[in-house]
């Protein structure tokens, strides 16, 4: 008798079955990878001002979008599609076979990893090429942003799965989680700049951790100098850190103990 | 040991009592076939054994194991179970042969794939989208991830709805196979041919009570029931139910003295013992 294969493994395999299936659908590729571009293209052209010396809005606009790129993957793709999968009844035939839901959730974090690697460098590429972004230089810099897309992209796929409970169907999905992303990125300062947005705006969206990637990336992307024009006149990033870890816990709570497998 | 045992089982959902004390024992290697009309708690009485729902009460043993239980012994449990659900439908975006032959990475002793492809008839399809096969079809891929693991039980729930004649006799030759390899199968269907086909043992459930266990020949008191003989005399059709067909149609013979005009001789159906059983008349 072989032994059952283990849950790692099984991930793997079910991370290259994602990606498969992921490329095979042309509309969630162009939305999910394309977006974030376009936006970029839009918002860059139409606003060309400087915002602080030595900042474009180009510039804040990259790193809010290198921020909701992490929502979009994760989050909002993944709240989206499994209500799909679970409408369809995939979700329960694979609760019928011996692999474990760790697998599952392995695959999609692959898969999030993925689409995320390809969005950011769609977003850095274009945004180096047509707006004057400038990578930065400093080793602390590239250290910093590496915690926030690790940290930011286990938050957003644990998030997107704990919230997949929410949608009732799967035709329905869009409709619920689209707009909550698409209000969050307006209230976290990633379509506009955050300290001009009213007060209570700005207390909604420090509770939620878009806002504290959006502001972890500026710290990346943009000059140090920019940081007395923040609300804390400083980056903060050991409070987006702890933030952000509170948020994973929470979106692994309940992606471990709610996620639902069948339809009722 | 029973492959199923299932004692006293009960599962209502609020008011309306799906289950109400279910008993049944089911051998290793026996394949048995739930009949019942749409309601009547097959489906929640094998998804209870499936893991799938939780009962309210009762004693359930599906391989040794409650499958209530199951996190315990999960997966080794799920090792040696296939699942044919009653309605899966993927988006589809994978051909058939990469998605048995993934399932089959979740299995310690999987079947050979292209054997599994092959048994459910979907070799010229191997290649295909699954979202580009007809309905029976993508039933018969269900099939085939139901088996790839080489599972010791097999759960089929209305495994041929949709399929058209020929397809379910090569279906019922795929599950001959499967009983000459000793699997269990737990089968739920409509289709009372089916059941008579393959069944070694038929249940007929309705209002979540079991009405009786039997073979298929014997169901419903079958076998020792009336024959029915039919003939023409003059411009009148008579009829007669008796226990000594052969006498009647020997002295029929003799009145005739020869041909019976339109003579038949018939027994109930397991279909018309079905829905006697289940309280409707064939009128």
């Amino acid at each position: 008798m072989n032994k059952i294969p283990n849950a790692i493994t099984l991930g793997i395999r079910r991370g290259g079955l994602e990606i498969r299936q992921f490329a095979r659908q042309r509309e969630s590729v162009v939305f999910t990878l394309l977006f974030p571009v376009i936006l970029l293209i839009i918002f860059g052209s139409v606003f060309k001002d400087t915002i602080a010396p030595g900042v474009t809005f180009s510039q804040y606009f990259v790193a809010g979008m290198i921020a909701s790129g992490l929502v979009n993957t994760g989050f909002q793709a993944l709240a989206i599609t499994i209500p799909l999968e679970r409408d369809f009844g995939a979700l329960k035939r694979l609760r019928g076979t011996p692999m474990p839901a760790s697998s599952y959730f392995i695959g999609k974090a692959i898969l999030v990893s993925v689409s995320m690697v390809i969005q950011i460098l769609m977003l850095l590429g274009f945004g180096l090429i047509f707006f004057g972004l400038e990578i930065p230089t400093d080793i602390n810099k590239w250290i910093t942003f590496t915690w926030l897309l690790l940290l930011g992209s286990a938050c957003s796929t644990s998030l997107g799965i704990a919230f997949s409970i929410v949608p009732k169907s799967g035709r329905g999905a869009s409709a619920v989680v689209s707009p909550i992303v698409i209000i969050l990125q307006f209230f976290s300062g990633v379509f506009l700049i955050f300290t001009q947005l009213p007060p209570w705006m700005q207390q909604i969206a420090a509770i939620f951790p878009l806002k504290w990637l959006t502001q972890g990336m500026r710290s990346v992307f943009l000059p140090d100098s920019f940081a007395g024009q923040e609300v804390a006149k400083s980056w903060e990033n050991g409070r987006t850190f702890t933030i952000l870890i509170v948020w994973l816990v929470i979106g692994i709570f309940f992606s471990v103990r709610k996620f639902k497998w069948d339809r009722d | 040991m029973n492959a199923i045992e299932v004692t006293g089982l009960r599962k209502s959902y609020g008011q309306v009592h799906a289950v109400r004390g279910i008993d049944l024992s089911i051998a290793t290697g026996e394949i048995f076939a739930l009949l019942g009309p749409n309601g009547a708690g097959k489906t929640t009485t094998v998804e209870i054994l499936e893991g799938f729902r939780r009962r309210d009460s009762g004693d359930v043993r599906v391989l040794g194991f409650d499958p209530h239980n199951e996190g315990r012994a999960g997966r080794e449990w799920r090792n040696r179970i296939g699942i044919v659900l009653q309605s899966t439908s993927d988006s589809g975006d994978l051909t058939v042969f990469e998605t048995i032959d993934h399932f089959s990475g979740y299995y310690s002793n999987p079947r050979n794939v292209e054997e599994v492809i092959n048994s459910v008839g979907l070799d010229e399809k191997a290649s295909s989208l699954i979202r580009k096969l007809s309905g029976g079809q993508r039933r018969r891929l269900d099939v085939a991830l139901g088996i790839i693991g080489n599972p010791e039980l097999l759960f089929l729930d209305e495994p041929t709805t949709g399929f058209d004649p020929e397809a379910r006799r090569s279906f019922w030759a795929l599950i001959e196979k499967l009983r000459g390899n000793g699997t269990t199968i737990l089968l739920t269907t409509h289709y009372l041919d089916e059941a008579e086909a393959l069944a070694d043992r038929v249940g007929v459930i309705n209002n979540g009570q079991i009405i009786e266990i039997s073979t298929p020949a014997e169901l419903g008191g079958r076998s020792t029931a009336q024959a029915l003989v039919t003939w023409r005399d003059g411009d009148a059709m008579k009829s007669e139910a008796t226990d000594n067909p052969t006498s009647l149609v020997k002295k029929l013979t003799a009145q005739f003295d020869g041909e019976i005009p339109e003579l038949t001789v018939t027994r109930p159906s397991l279909e018309d013992i079905y829905l006697t059983m289940i309280g409707i008349s064939r009128e």
